[in-house]
């Protein structure tokens, strides 16, 4: 089935939402990527940077079509889709390059915002830019201590864990008077003004300017980890985990390592979160949210970090889009998320082949009689 | 190669090894010399495979020791074992289905601080003329290859770590009877190239006609052991595990 153009076996109606959701890209996409490629060096540099300086004007082009009717485009930008664009990248981290299922992402989310809440405002009163800092280490040490004991469990047992976790760090946030209890933390700290760039609750061009740059930032660091010795061991550890114990990787500190910095960057969008909204509860950091930030990689495109983007983007973005179909639009978003997975189960932009990244998590392992398959797919669309 | 060479690679003595309460190795003690193909032969369930693990630590020991070039290395974790040279073909083959062929191969170098030179290159050249098909399907993803390919590509995998040890587990199992001789040959080529070899095999006749020695393993014991050629003539082998006669 995935092996043939979609557009042959599908329906006219589900094709249109496949469409609309960019599902077709592989049949244009792959050749899209070919000709990317086959580009001089030079043009390649102009095109990347034309569209990094739309991507930066956006909230001042503000397209129509693309725009929000029912929310300031500029606030859904800055404070929806960046936090949910870094959750997808450092969460794609740790599920789509090294393979381990984290059910409890949202905690190291909660552990970024809390640290700038507790920091700059209920307990201490720190620059936000140290505090943003120091967060995006508790997280990582928080990922360590999660890790530590759990990654030596496997798939199933390890999904249960960090699931739990996740609701360990809501519930201590929503039991200990200390961190504010249901009352949460308010008056958190905004960054400081950087030259022009302003951050005020007017202003969210500022705060978009500035997120944008941490994705970019956090693009770059993670596409030289993928590149290095981390990234090889990480694909192999999440191909066949004793046989990269074999080949001499020492899986469980590269293991510990995907959690750690998957931690660190959920801290790093929990701590712009916080410093956007100036005010957070436990509420916000539910378990939907880990489902949703889940969502939003597989969505993408395990294992790729554009794919990450993008399903980042999508899952703040449609529904805010949507908003006129009022309290359905959850309904439509999770139906439009079961028509992909039909159609296309390894994400708008799944990882290629050639570079050593081809097979699900094992999400995707367990499905029976499903192997043959994606090997197809891989097959066919791989080459490129 | 065959340069004589009596120091002991491998030595294990009095091994244990237990799975819950059963226990599958019932105290067993042998040694591999630098340079030799020493086979395990045995039934189905007699412990070979467990035996194998446990070379490669990836079953943990429950009393006796394993040494490796001298070195205690009874509670070493796996990945520390391939630093000091024990390569490992596991049963089952456990390639990287994900990868092509070229990639698995570059995971064989994984620790290999060389990678990009042209020894590298001149070992993967080695292994691509030891296995030819391997260099047809260099750009297909090892999962989607043939099982017999993938035992050849889980083989060419652990030679490309250099090994001074190879653990071969059931390298013939699942191949046509062609590709099961081939194998055994290239076997005692890649032996005669300087790699020691612990052999693994259900098809004994074949094992023990290239292996220096062997030991016959019977429900976690060893019961009987020496050179390959004097157990092709033993007659409670011959009855045992070479089809009577
Ligand atoms: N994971 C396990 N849990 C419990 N028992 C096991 C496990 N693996 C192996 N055993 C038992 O240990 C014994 C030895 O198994 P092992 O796999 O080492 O046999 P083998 O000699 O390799 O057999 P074969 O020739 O069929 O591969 C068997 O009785 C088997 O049932
Ligand atoms: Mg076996």
């Amino acid at each position: 089935m995935n092996a043939t153009p979609s557009g042959d076996t599908t329906p006219k109606t589900v094709n249109k939402i496949t469409e609309l959701l960019g599902a077709t890209r592989r049949r244009k996409g792959l050749g899209i990527g070919e000709k990317w490629n086959a580009l001089p060096k030079q043009a390649r540099i102009c095109i990347a940077l034309v569209a990094v300086a739309l991507l930066y004007l956006l909230p001042w082009i503000n397209p129509p079509i693309i725009r929000t009717e029912d929310t300031d485009f500029a606030s859904l930008l800055a404070g929806t889709v960046v936090p949910y664009v870094l959750v997808a990248l450092g969460l794609n981290v740790v599920v789509g390059m090294a393979g381990l299922l984290d059910l409890g992402y949202v905690g190291f989310f909660a552990v970024g915002a809390y640290s700038v809440g507790v920091l700059t405002s209920k307990h201490a009163s720190l620059p936000w830019f140290l505090a943003m800092f120091i967060a995006i280490a508790i997280s990582m040490v928080f990922g360590a201590i999660l890790g530590a004991p759990t990654l030596r469990l496997r798939g199933d047992y390890l999904a249960i864990v960090t699931l739990g976790f996740g609701e360990i760090i809501r519930l201590s946030a929503q039991n200990f008077g200390w961190l504010g209890a249901s009352e949460g933390i308010s008056s958190i700290k905004r960054p400081p003004s950087i030259g022009p760039l302003k951050f005020t609750v007017l202003e969210n061009k500022g705060y978009w300017v500035f997120g944008l740059s941490l994705i970019l930032l956090t693009v770059f660091l993670i596409s030289l980890l993928e590149t290095s010795r981390v990234g090889r061991a990480w694909t192999a550890i999440r191909e066949d985990e004793d046989a990269a114990e074999l080949m001499g990787v020492p899986t469980f500190k590269f293991k510990l390592w995907a959690f750690a910095i998957g931690a660190a960057v959920g801290g790093l969008a929990g701590a712009f979160y916080a410093g956007k909204l100036n005010t957070i509860y436990p509420r916000d950091f539910e378990v939907q949210k880990s489902i949703l930030f889940l969502a939003a990689v597989v969505l993408g495109g395990l294992g790729n970090r554009w794919g990450a983007i993008l399903g980042g983007f999508l899952v703040a973005y449609l529904p805010e889009r949507f908003r006129f179909v009022s309290d359905k639009r959850y309904f439509f978003f999770g139906l439009v998320l079961m028509i992909m997975m039909i159609f296309r189960p390894q994400g708008l932009l799944p990882r290629r082949l050639g570079r050593g990244r081809a097979k699900g998590i094992d999400i995707r392992k367990h499905r029976a009689g499903e192997d043959e398959d994606d090997l197809g797919v891989v097959r066919s669309s791989g080459r490129g | 190669m065959t340069r004589w060479r009596s120091e002991v690679l491998l030595e294990v003595k009095d091994l244990q090894v237990f799975y819950g309460r059963i226990q599958a190795i019932r105290g067993i003690s042998f040694s591999v010399a630098e340079g030799e193909i020493v086979t395990l032969i045995g039934a189905n369930g007699a412990g070979k495979t467990t035996t194998m693990k446990t070379m490669s630590g990836v079953r943990p020991v429950a009393a006796g020791s394993v040494r490796f070039d001298g070195k205690d290395i009874t509670k070493m974790a796996s990945h520390k074992r391939v630093e000091l040279g024990i390569g490992q073909a596991p049963e089952g083959r456990g390639i990287f289905p994900g990868m092509t062929v070229r990639e698995n191969l570059d995971m064989g170098m994984y620790l290999r601080k060389d990678r990009k030179s042209g020894a590298a290159a001149a070992d993967l050249e080695r292994v691509l003329i030891l296995f030819p098909r391997l260099r047809e399907r260099i750009n297909q993803a090892g999962g989607s290859m043939s099982g017999g390919e993938q035992q050849m590509l889980a083989i060419a995998r652990a030679l490309m770590g250099r090994p001074r040890l190879l653990l071969l587990d059931e390298p013939s199992m699942g191949l046509a009877p062609m590709l099961i001789n081939q194998i055994f040959r290239i076997i005692s080529e890649i032996n005669a190239q300087g790699t020691t070899v612990l052999l693994v095999e259900q098809n004994a006749a074949k094992a023990l006609k290239i292996a220096t020695r062997a030991y016959v393993l019977e429900s976690g014991e060893i019961v009987k052991t020496g050179k390959g050629s004097d157990l092709l003539n033993d007659s409670a082998v011959r009855d045992a595990y070479l089809g009577g006669k």
